[in-house]
Order: structure tokens, then C-alpha cells, then sequence
């Protein structure tokens, strides 16, 4: 029977031997140590990488092996496949030759896992809906990140009048249902028959940004709210407290000894909320109010594929297990982070 | 009717809609109209359907085949289509009149007898005086889709529309009770009158009926009445005790003792429910992934026909880069039919087509310029040498294209290849998928500039002038509205002095107008105003207990001609 130490563990990770000397590690090095003792999340974060890789890869698959412009109609076209020319778009059986079916999965670099109503290659496309899914994804995560810390900054730090009146602003986004809000912002940006303007900027009516935007915008109370309750504790702390005594700046405050408290609490969250934000993506796309046809991503294609569900099934279940597989990825992942970066989680290390 | 009927009513129809009255249906290769004496009546017709309706359940104001389909069996005009499969059921027979008048005073002038002892469903007994108050009460409640199109030809029809709660037509239907007599004075002659009096809107009501919207059909003069109209959960309608058969051809006896069609099933469970006889008819399309499946396992249950309809692009030939003929020409001859074909369910559910009147119709000549090989009048293949010839020549080259359509998988993936198709002709071109709701009105407003959009039409009634003078007539563009038919606000002067040539002899001379519009039909298609895709047809799937399917060019599936017993 293994007896758990902590003390003894704590004390294994937060200091080294060096030269008969004992060296003390920075915080970012224990973090790094005990994250790469968690082989899951080192899994779950090769396994979004790849991911990332895979997708990014899109052009070379679709132009070295698939051999096909996964954006471009092709009812008409045929592929040779173990010396036959097989139609891409097949014309129904039975009595009656009703209907007109995709071409299934080939399991050959062609046409791998089918085609959709369209005629395009299914594993193209679910490689270039990759590209939009994962840039959406990453981008309004990112995006909502940037706005909520800055706005949890201002709030907790100056408190008063501004923290009140950011703090009543995120409560009414927050207010709003999620998809509702989103689905909103989307059918008015996006239905909207010649795109958005405001002012000099011109959003085109198919754009990604519009989608990255929505989800980044809806998602900002979520980060906003335990970043600004952070904050408005670490400004109490001795150690503000003493840089104010010395004379500090506001600046050197915010970015020099509140910043740097609040960043692992970020790197916590943006792994999950990446993964929120692919769900939000493909939920939008598949109500036809997230990425624009004929551009795709997983929702898009999802989408396409509900149609042939019942005769061509992998046009809806390839995109399915990439969002699976993406969203568990970072959860794992994000499970991993929390672990290694938040200090009230060291009993949980050995765990 | 296309997107008023189409998307309303027809939208109900996902796919498709009206029938080309080319002979009835046809069923693989077998006739699928098969006689009414093949079943018995009495029992319960069940029928599924995703929705109610779209509009009023008035009678006068809706504006659906779904709603349509049941009213021809609850009520009767003046006149009407003869209740029978086939091309026959495009014929115009006297129902509640007596004959069908020959127009005088140049076409402006009808006069009907009404035929005595037809009793309404709630036992009261028609009288000329009904019929005036029928059409009085098109006009009084005000949102009648077409009584500001179809019927202010009545003398005083105009100033009904402009003020409906004085509105009399005292000068415009003179009754004669004693007489049985009742008639109409036209402002001018109008040969498609007695089409435009067989369609429910002008289907009799009994004096007194409310003259504002109802929320159930009133009582008719037909074989069955309407107990229940509920739009979240079903349509209902009964026996007429009061009914007695007096023309066979005009408003058969029905079978069913009942017929029902319940709401709130979707494509697939509606398939699934006539599959396993749950349900004896599915009024929506079936999905295309179910297709194959009923053609293998259920052949015999289903019924293909022929719809008048055309699916078509339409260029706005104001507006840049389709302002140009050889571009027009030039897309035409581009477009490969064939896969606008697949994408809408395969060559056994359309026929590719280059021009306006659908097959089968009144004033259709085959006629298909743009192809390869033209001259036998049919489509074979896309001419993309050509079209790149005529697109050069054309100087519009890198123009943007904005490729407008709705977002229902059919008819976004119809605008999906169109963008790829103008990509590669040299243009750029962006998808615009709007909703269904709001697509149709967006195209035909002029305020829009929309440069390339899709639409659909269907027949309201057997006439030439239906497709090529209400969408392409010059009249038919009325700028800054959305009612503006004429999405692609075409006006050519020549072609309308040759419409409106065909509608005047057409008053006097059916037969020989329609030459005229056969000459209108290869006129404007020379024009190129659209790209015409296909003329679709329809899929009906009954259930194994359905005998008797009848297919009507008018009204579709002649349901209460089926039996159920």
C-alpha cells in the first residue's frame, strides 16, 4: 500500500538539489513539472495538435491525394476506382429508379469517406471544415479572453462606478440565454442580404469573422465574472498593497502584479473554452447561421449529411467524431492545465 | 401560382408542386389513373402532412394546394375542372351553372343559370343571390390574394379593391332569382375568366357567411363538409347529407366517409407511416434519402406525374452584368441541366428544360436553343465553348455575381452551382441564401438590384399567358414592390404587343391564340431573361389500401375519388 506524503511531494517539486545547493523553482516550472506527469492531458493535447495538423493539411489532402476541389460542385463527374469509372452522384435502384444517391465511402484516397449531395469529396471538406471550425473555435475564445480579462482588469481594479457599470453590462449579456443570443446576432449579421457595415468596415455576408465575433462576444461574461472576482481580491493583497506603498503606477499595478496572478486562471479556462466555443460554432453552421455555404466546417457538414442520413450516414458521422474527438481532447486537456497551474490542487497531484 | 402558391402552399410540397396535364400519371411505366370503380366507399382516409396550411383556412383567402386539394371536394364554383385523372382534368365543365356561357359583347359579358335544388351543407339552398354575395365578399374582407389581379375585371371590381367596405358590384353581377340567372359584366374581354371562377377563391358561399377571415371553410355546396380545422393538430371533413350528385364530371360522390389529414409529422415519419399503413397518404414530398427505399420495397404504392411547372434562375436584365444578352445567352448555354436534374432527385423525377411554357400546356412548342446540337427542341447537353464565346464577347468578365436563393437544401444546393458554374465562367460569384420567407419578396423587389435569383412557378389554371405575360409581361414589373412577378423585370415591347395579341384572340379563338403564345414562348426564350432548369414532377405514396388513385393537372391527387374500403 502506497502512503501519500504531501508535504514530502511538495517539497520533491518545489525545490532541486543542485551542486549540494537547493534551488528554488518558479511557479511556471512546477506548473510545467506537473503537467507533463499527466500523461492523459499530454495525450488529450497531442491529439488536438494532430487535429490542428490534420486540418491545416486540408489542401495537400485535397489536391495530392483526393485530387478534388472540395468546394465546387460535381454532379456530373465520375472517379476510376480499381479500373472502373464509378459515378460520383448515383442514379436510384428499384422498380420505379427514384432518387439520386452520393457515391458511399471508397476507403480509397478518393472519395475516402463518400461524397455529399453535391457531389464533393466528404474528407476534404471535413478537413477543410477543420480549418473554420478550429479557426472559430480558437479565434472567439481568444477574442472573449482579450475582452473579459481587460474589462475584469478595469472593473475589479478601479471598482466604483466602472466596476458597477461593466459588471451590470456582462449581466446582461449574461442574462440572455447562450444560443439564443447567438442564434439572434447570427440570423440579423448574417441574413442580412448585403453584409454588415459599420462605418469604413465592411463585413461581407459569408464572412468567418461575422461567426468568430458572434461566439467571442457571447462568451465574455463567462470569463469576465471569476477573473473579476480575482482581481478584486489581489488588490487587496499584501503584496499590491506594498507596491502602491512604494509608489507604483496603475499601469505597473494592473499589468506587473495582477496580470501575471490572473494569467493561469486564463490558460485554465481557454482550453475549455475553446471546446465551448466549437460546440457553439457547429450548432450555429447547422442552423445554417454560422459558416456560409460553400465554405464548410463540422456544423456545415453535419448539416449536409442530415439529409442523406439514412443511405449515406459518414457524410454526418465524420464531422461528428471530429467534434468529439476535438471537444473531449481539450477537455482532458484543460482538465490537465487545471491541475497543473492551480496552486490549491497540489494534494490533487498525486491523485 | 409559384412562390404565393409555391411557397405558402406548395413550400408544404418541400420539392414540388403542379402537374402537367400530359396524359395523367405515370407510375414507372404504368398508367397510375386508375378508375374510381376500383374501390368502395365508406371508411376513413387518413393523411399526414408537416404542417397545417400556411395562411387563412378562408376559403378566399388561402392560397395553397394542401388547403386546395380538400375545398374542391367541400364546394363548387360556377364552373370547374373536370374531376378525372389525366389530361381530361384540365377541361373546363359547368358545375353549379347549368352550361358553360359563350361570352358576348365582345368578351364581356357572361351569363350563367344556376342549376336548382343544390342545397349547402347546412340545408340552405342555393340561389343566384349567393353567387353575387360570394363575390362581394372576396372583396369586402379585403385579403383576398388575387382580387386585385384576377377579379377587378368585373365592373366595379376596382373600386371594391380601393374600398372594400362599400364595395356592391351592383353593375358588375346582376342577379336574377326568379330567373336562376346570374351575370357578369366584364370591363373588358378576358378569355381565362372562367379559370379564374373555378378556383376556390370564387368557389359559392352561402349569403351571410361572415365577411371577415373564418377560422374553418363555411358551408359548401360538395359531397363533403369541413367539422374541424385545427392548425396544430388537424383537418376534418364529413359527409354533406345534403348533397346529391348532379354532375358526375364536375363534383363527383366521394368515397371516404371520412377524410382526415393530421399535423406535425416529418418527411421521414410520414414515409414511415404509409409504410406501415398507418397513414394512407403523405401530403409532403418524401426525402431523398427515403427514395430509394420506396422504389425498391414500395413500388407499387408510389405515383409519378408530371407537374405544368418550370424552376428557373432568373437574370434581372437592368442590372449589371446581366444586362447583356450574349452574358445571359452565354450562362444558358453553360448550365448543365442534367446535374440541376440530380440535385432535385434524378432524371425520373424532372425533365431539364430551356423554356417557359411547361410540356403538356396550352401553347407549348419543344423548343431548347441552348444546347448542344440545338434543334430537336430537347436538351442534351451544356455548350461550354460556346458560352465562353458569347461570355467574352460579352465583355462582363469579373463581374460579381451575388447568386440569390433560399436556404432549403434543394434550392440552396440549385444556387451552390450556380456559383461554382459563374466562378468558372469568369465571373465572381457569392451565394445569397435568404429565408424562404423573405427570398421571393426580396427578388422581386427592384429596390434590391438582385442580379441572378431562384424562383419556381406553377399553374394556377391552364393558360399560356399564366407563365409567359404574369412573369415576363410588362405589366407584371412593377418597380419598388414585392409583388412584382417579373423578377427579372423584363419588358420587351415587341414580345408584349405580341402577349397581348394572343390574350385578345384568345377571347374568341382558344386555338389559335395558343399558336400565337407558342410564337410568344420562343420570343422571350430567345431573350434569355432566365436560365429554365427542369419541369419537376410529382411523388405521390399512398398506402397498400389506397385503390383508385386518380392524378388531376389542376388539383393533383383526387383524393376523395380514392378508396380506402
Amino acid at each position: 500500500m502506497t502512503v501519500f506524503e504531501p508535504e514530502a511531494e511538495i517539497a520533491t517539486l518545489d525545490t532541486e538539489e543542485v551542486g549540494g545547493e537547493v534551488v528554488g523553482r518558479s511557479p511556471w516550472e512546477l506548473a510545467g513539472r506537473r503537467f507533463l506527469r499527466n500523461k492523459l492531458a499530454i495525450a488529450a493535447g497531442v491529439l488536438f495538435v494532430l487535429i490542428i495538423a490534420v486540418s491545416l493539411a486540408a489542401p495537400l489532402y485535397a489536391k495530392h491525394v483526393a485530387d478534388t476541389d472540395p468546394f465546387v460542385s460535381n454532379l456530373s463527374g465520375t472517379f476510376t476506382q480499381n479500373g472502373k469509372t464509378i459515378q460520383v452522384i448515383q442514379q436510384g435502384g428499384g422498380k420505379l429508379g427514384l432518387g439520386e444517391t452520393p457515391v458511399g465511402p471508397t476507403w480509397h484516397a478518393k472519395y475516402f469517406l463518400g461524397a455529399d449531395s453535391q457531389g464533393r469529396d466528404v474528407a476534404a471538406r471535413v478537413l477543410y471544415g477543420g480549418r473554420a471550425s478550429l479557426l472559430i473555435g480558437i479565434g472567439s475564445a481568444v477574442l472573449a479572453s482579450l475582452l473579459a480579462v481587460v474589462f475584469a482588469l478595469i472593473a475589479g481594479f478601479f471598482g466604483g462606478w466602472t466596476d458597477n457599470l461593466l459588471s451590470r453590462l456582462m449581466d446582461l449579456i449574461w442574462a440572455f440565454p447562450v444560443y439564443l443570443l447567438a442564434i439572434s446576432l447570427a440570423t440579423v449579421l448574417l441574413t442580412a442580404p448585403n453584409g454588415l457595415k459599420i462605418g469604413f468596415v465592411h463585413v461581407s455576408p459569408g464572412s468567418l469573422w461575422i461567426p468568430l465575433v458572434i461566439i467571442g462576444i457571447v462568451y465574455v461574461p463567462y470569463i469576465f465574472r471569476p477573473i473579476r472576482g480575482q482581481v478584486l481580491s489581489l488588490r487587496e493583497r499584501e503584496f499590491v498593497e506594498s507596491a502602491i506603498a512604494q509608489g507604483a503606477s496603475n499601469r505597473r499595478l494592473v499589468f506587473s502584479e495582477i496580470l501575471p496572478n490572473v494569467a493561469p486562471t486564463v490558460i485554465v479556462l481557454m482550453p475549455l473554452i475553446i471546446a465551448t466555443t466549437i460546440l457553439t460554432e457547429a450548432a450555429l453552421s447547422y442552423l445554417s447561421i454560422g459558416v456560409q455555404a460553400p465554405q464548410a466546417s463540422w456544423g456545415t457538414i453535419v448539416e449536409d449529411g442530415q439529409g442523406l442520413l439514412y443511405t449515406r450516414p459518414w457524410v454526418a458521422i465524420a464531422p461528428g467524431i471530429m467534434i468529439v474527438l476535438t471537444v473531449l481532447a481539450l477537455n482532458v486537456l484543460g482538465d490537465g492545465l487545471r491541475d497543473a497551474l492551480d496552486p490549491r490542487s497540489k494534494l490533487r497531484t498525486k491523485g | 401560382m409559384r412562390a404565393r402558391m409555391v411557397f405558402l402552399l406548395v413550400a408544404a410540397l418541400g420539392l414540388t408542386a403542379v402537374l402537367a396535364g400530359c396524359g395523367g400519371s405515370s407510375k414507372s411505366s404504368n398508367s397510375t389513373t386508375n378508375s374510381t370503380s376500383a374501390g368502395a366507399a365508406g371508411g376513413t382516409f387518413l393523411s399526414v402532412a408537416k404542417g397545417a396550411p400556411s395562411g387563412s383556412p378562408d376559403p378566399q383567402i388561402n392560397y395553397t394546394l394542401q388547403e386546395w386539394q380538400l375545398l374542391i371536394f367541400s364546394h363548387d364554383g360556377l364552373v370547374a375542372f373536370k374531376r378525372v385523372g389525366g389530361t381530361e382534368g384540365t377541361k373546363l365543365v359547368p358545375d353549379l351553372a347549368t352550361s358553360i356561357p359563350t361570352p358576348t359583347d365582345g368578351g364581356k359579358t357572361y351569363k350563367f343559370t344556376i342549376r336548382k335544388g343544390i342545397k349547402f351543407s347546412n340545408g340552405k339552398e342555393l340561389k343566384p343571390s349567393d353567387v353575387k354575395y360570394t363575390f362581394v365578399r372576396l372583396f369586402k374582407i379585403g385579403q383576398s390574394p388575387n382580387a386585385g389581379s384576377w377579379y377587378n375585371v368585373i365592373e366595379g371590381g376596382d373600386a371594391c379593391v380601393k374600398t372594400p367596405a362599400t364595395c356592391n358590384l351592383d353593375k358588375g353581377i346582376v342577379v336574377d332569382d326568379a330567373n336562376n340567372t346570374v351575370t357578369f359584366h366584364l370591363t373588358r374581354g378576358d378569355p381565362e375568366f372562367l379559370d379564374k371562377i373555378a378556383v376556390p377563391f370564387a368557389f359559392i358561399l352561402p349569403t351571410g357567411t361572415p365577411n371577415k377571415e373564418v377560422q374553418i371553410p363555411p358551408p359548401g355546396t360538395g359531397p363533403y363538409k369541413w367539422v374541424e380545422y385545427n392548425p396544430n393538430k388537424e383537418m376534418k371533413l364529413v359527409r354533406n347529407p345534403y348533397f346529391k350528385v348532379w354532375s358526375k364530371d364536375a363534383q363527383p360522390a366521394g368515397n371516404p366517409d371520412v377524410i382526415v389529414q393530421k399535423f406535425g409529422l416529418s418527411g421521414e415519419a410520414q414515409v414511415t407511416q404509409v409504410e406501415n399503413g398507418q397513414a394512407d397518404w403523405m401530403f409532403d414530398t418524401p426525402p431523398a434519402d427515403r427514395l430509394s427505399e420506396m422504389s425498391t420495397k414500395y413500388a407499387s404504392q408510389v405515383y409519378v406525374n408530371p407537374l405544368t411547372a418550370v424552376y428557373y434562375f432568373a437574370f434581372n436584365v437592368r442590372v449589371p452584368p446581366f444586362n447583356n444578352l450574349k452574358a445571359r445567352q452565354g450562362v444558358n448555354f453553360a448550365t448543365d441541366r442534367n446535374a440541376l436534374v440530380k440535385i432535385y432527385g434524378g432524371p425520373k423525377l424532372a425533365v431539364p428544360t430551356c423554356q417557359i411554357l411547361p410540356p403538356s400546356f396550352p401553347g407549348y412548342q419543344a423548343y431548347c436553343p441552348y444546347t448542344k446540337n440545338p434543334g430537336s427542341g430537347k436538351w442534351t447537353a451544356p455548350d461550354m465553348a460556346k458560352a465562353q464565346q458569347l461570355i467574352n464577347a460579352s465583355g462582363t468578365k469579373g463581374a460579381v455575381v451575388k447568386v440569390n436563393t433560399d436556404t432549403t437544401d434543394v434550392n440552396k444546393a440549385f444556387g451552390l452551382y450556380f456559383v461554382g458554374l459563374l466562378n468558372k465562367l469568369g465571373y465572381k460569384a457569392q451565394l445569397q441564401a435568404l429565408s424562404p420567407d423573405i427570398q421571393y419578396p426580396y427578388c422581386q423587389n427592384s429596390k434590391n438590384k438582385i442580379q441572378f435569383c431562384y424562383s419556381s412557378w406553377y399553374q394556377d389554371y391552364p393558360a399560356a399567358s399564366d407563365f409567359l405575360n404574369v412573369l415576363l409581361g410588362c405589366d407584371s414589373f412593377v418597380p419598388n414592390s414585392n409583388a412584382s412577378p417579373n423578377i427579372a423585370e423584363f419588358c420587351n415591347k415587341p414580345i408584349q404587343g405580341q402577349m397581348n395579341a394572343a390574350l385578345q384572340q384568345g377571347i374568341t379563338d382558344p386555338t389559335g391564340a395558343n399558336t400565337k403564345w407558342a410564337a410568344v414562348d420562343k420570343a422571350v426564350t430567345d431573350q434569355a431573361p432566365w436560365v429554365s432548369m427542369f419541369n419537376p414532377k410529382y411523388v405521390n405514396f399512398v398506402s397498400k389500401r389506397v385503390k383508385g388513385f386518380q392524378f388531376s393537372p389542376q388539383w393533383y391527387f383526387l383524393i376523395d375519388q380514392a378508396s380506402v374500403k
